[in-house]
């Protein structure tokens, strides 16, 4: 227990510094504190929780930031080279000078979180918590505690975004381990159409803790596609939920692809509230050395006529552990559901491992739905083949392995996502094989 | 440049070559034609080194090396290269980085630096026009999605890339309209040279229309029972093969 004190010591200390905030904030900080203390941070006993240890987050002595200083050419090679709207973090702490909203569309607003409380906290405070409350974990307990920076994004009736909204998360290498607990609300109005890209990056020797809360609301026919880039530094422990809540003939597209982190652990849910609400989750998580990724999404169709697919693969090398939890729920009486849901993964060492758990719940009987996991190995045919062209056993596996991303990153309708994660997946496979030299030259044609 | 000597091979313990012999030069395109299930796709898959065959006597000299005793990749590397009759889809595995890979592998073979980039681009463009294929299948996975005549192309193609020594194309000619066995066949002629040699395994005389073999050698049951030149093409194209099996029996 007095791992949670450490945190609600630093709570404590943050209070004492604040200026007098709204009664809402302060009564969520406090419910936020409660919950928090009265559950400590999950253990393997805890069902959610079985395969993820989070021993090394609750021992770490993080410290709350103090700076947002970040020298800009660093974060120029950090940052996604997309044309967007930007908001940079460093480490929690909002950075103007690395952002720029400038000519947004009428009837579109992208702010940071502090500035949405002062320019109107009423209007935040009514859905902020509402798909995440406190009982959710105790990283959303904690998080609603320190809760003070992070984005709100606000999409009028019928506006539709040709650039996309980068939320940039920087990690920064310093003395003492921060923490930050970024908060991130979406409401996306009636036929809105945006991509809203979470990109979390960093400096190599980074050791710090980012727990981050989403919450993203989709009014009827609203359309998102949500990249979630998570290229933390390998020392980093990335915690995060983003949950959604889709309305009529609303579309969500997830794209969350997970490169970085010493251990992460993501939560992805989305209720599909409104007849013919579709989502599809589209997921990679590569682990090497001894990085532990743990993936829980959850589809809960709740609807009648709604419809979701999942796909998700897994690429483990070393020790690297690696989680599958999807959850597949059809509600009572929902007819006339789809719900497909497939995980696979690839172990590329004898000591890597993987805990894949596929779940489907129903109640409704006219429904189509199916799941699948596979764990494996290369398919020993293509190796044979690669091989009649001249190609050794070693780098016929690593190009296979870089295959088995490219089907994930196949749906990524952003090159420069694309591109990245597949440049970062060829130079993280363990083969003395050059195919970052192979991917550079497939972006040079396609120029 | 290829002597097969009195060549077994057994799967799963069925023998399917009962003492295969045959020597190509340099130079020369060869025709294996025969029945199906006489074995003419056993000799091209044991020569490239596909599992599961197992050969229980002779030989099979590739420049005077012992080709059973090399790797599957040196063989390739080596200059001999099979063009698959079912060319295997490979999802995720974009044409242009297996082009890419194979070349450089067989450059490092040889002790030369991978290929630069605009080099590699300029070779490859040119080969891609030569097959009338469109650029965006490098782009595409290998053969995942291709039509049958895609498929088989694609095989041409990357022996225009990778120049073999001695290119082994089983069944090229299968499942192609006219207009691919057209491409197809120029693209086998154009390798045609002095210093390379080409072994066609078909079961009809159409692509020997197109590619003019130098020898015909008929495959039944496991054994060549009659070599000749193109003309043997024709004989059986008019016959069949059941004469040529009873003169042999």
């Amino acid at each position: 227990m007095s791992e949670t004190l450490t945190f609600l010591d630093a709570l404590k200390a943050r209070n004492s510094q604040r200026e007098p905030e709204p009664t809402w904030i302060a009564a969520r900080r406090q419910a936020g504190a409660a919950r928090f203390e009265a559950m400590g941070f999950p253990t393997r006993r805890d069902e959610e929780w079985k395969y993820t240890n989070v021993r090394d987050i609750a021992r770490g002595n993080f410290v709350l930031a103090e700076s947002n200083e970040f020298s800009p050419a660093s974060a120029a090679a950090l940052t996604l080279p997309v044309e967007a709207y930007r908001l940079t973090f460093v480490d929690g702490i909002y950075a103007p000078a690395l952002s720029d909203v400038e000519n947004l569309p009428q009837g579109v607003q992208v702010l940071p979180l502090s500035q949405a409380l002062e320019d109107n906290h009423e209007a935040v405070g009514g859905p902020l918590g509402r798909l995440t409350g406190v009982e959710f974990s105790a990283f959303a307990a904690l998080n609603t505690a320190f809760m003070e920076e992070g984005a709100v994004i606000r999409l009028g009736a019928g506006c539709v975004l040709e650039k996309p909204i980068v939320l940039q998360f920087l990690s920064r290498d310093n003395a003492a381990p921060t923490m930050c607990h970024p908060r991130v609300l979406v409401e996306a109005a009636a036929r809105s159409e945006a991509t809203i890209i979470e990109h979390y990056t960093g400096e190599a020797n980074a050791k710090n803790l980012t727990n981050a809360v989403a919450e993203l609301m989709l009014d009827r026919g609203a359309i998102m596609t949500h990249y979630k880039l998570q290229e933390a530094p390998l020392g980093d422990y990335h915690v995060a939920s983003i949950h959604v809540e889709q309305g009529r003939d609303s579309r969500y597209v997830s794209h969350n692809l997970n490169l970085g982190g010493a251990l992460v652990r993501n939560d992805l849910i989305s209720d599909l509230n409104g007849k013919g609400a579709e989502t599809t989750f589209n997921g990679l998580f590569f682990g090497q050395g001894r990085q532990h990724v743990d993936n829980h999404t959850k589809v809960n169709h709740n609807a009648p006529l709604t419809f979701s697919n999942e796909n998700y693969k897994g690429i483990l090398d070393d020790r690297a552990h690696g989680v599958f939890n999807g959850r597949v729920y059809v509600k009572r009486d929902s007819q006339k559901v789809e719900g497909f849901q497939s995980n696979q993964n690839l172990l590329l060492s004898d000591r890597a491992h993987i805990d894949a758990k596929p779940e489907l719940e129903i109640y409704a009987d006219d429904v189509k739905c199916s799941h699948g996991t596979t764990t494996g190995r290369l398919d020993e045919e293509a190796i044979y083949v690669l091989r009649t062209r001249g190609l050794d056993e070693q780098s016929a596996r690593g190009l296979l392995t870089l295959a088995f991303a490219g089907e994930v990153l196949d749906e990524v309708a952003l090159d420069a996502i694309a591109e990245r994660v597949e440049l970062a997946v060829a130079g993280k496979l363990p083969e003395r094989f050059n195919l970052a030299g192979l991917v550079e030259t497939a972006a040079a044609l396609s120029e | 440049m290829l002597e097969v000597n009195d060549l077994h091979v057994s799967i799963e313990g069925t023998e399917i070559l009962k003492g295969l012999t045959l020597t190509i030069n340099a130079g020369e395109v060869h025709a294996i034609m025969g029945p199906n299930g006489a074995g003419k796709s056993t000799l091209s898959a044991v020569i490239a080194g596909k599992d599961g065959y197992v050969v229980t006597q002779g030989t099979i000299l590739y420049e005077g090396k012992d080709v059973l005793e090399m790797e599957i990749e040196e063989r390739a590397r080596a200059g001999l290269l099979l063009g698959f009759q079912y060319p295997v889809e490979i999802p995720g595995v974009k044409n242009i980085y297996l082009l890419k890979a194979a070349l450089n592998a067989q450059r490092a073979a040889r002790g030369k630096d991978d290929i630069p980039a605009p080099e590699f681009m300029k070779l490859i463009k040119e080969k891609i026009a030569d097959m009338k294929m469109d650029a965006s299948f490098l782009q595409r996975a290998v053969n995942e999605g291709f039509s049958g005549g895609e498929k088989k192309r694609n095989e041409i193609l990357q022996m225009l890339v990778l120049q073999p020594k001695l290119a082994m194309l089983d069944e090229i000619d299968s499942g192609l309209d006219i207009d691919a066995m057209r491409v197809v066949a120029d693209g086998v002629n154009s390798l045609r040279n002095a210093e390379r040699a080409i072994l066609l395994v078909t079961h009809y005389q159409r692509l020997l229309d197109y590619v003019v073999p130098d020898y015909v050698h008929v495959l039944v049951d496991g054994r060549i029972v009659k070599s000749g030149d193109a003309e043997l093409a024709k004989e059986l194209e008019a016959n069949g093969y059941e004469g040529i099996e009873e003169s042999a029996a």
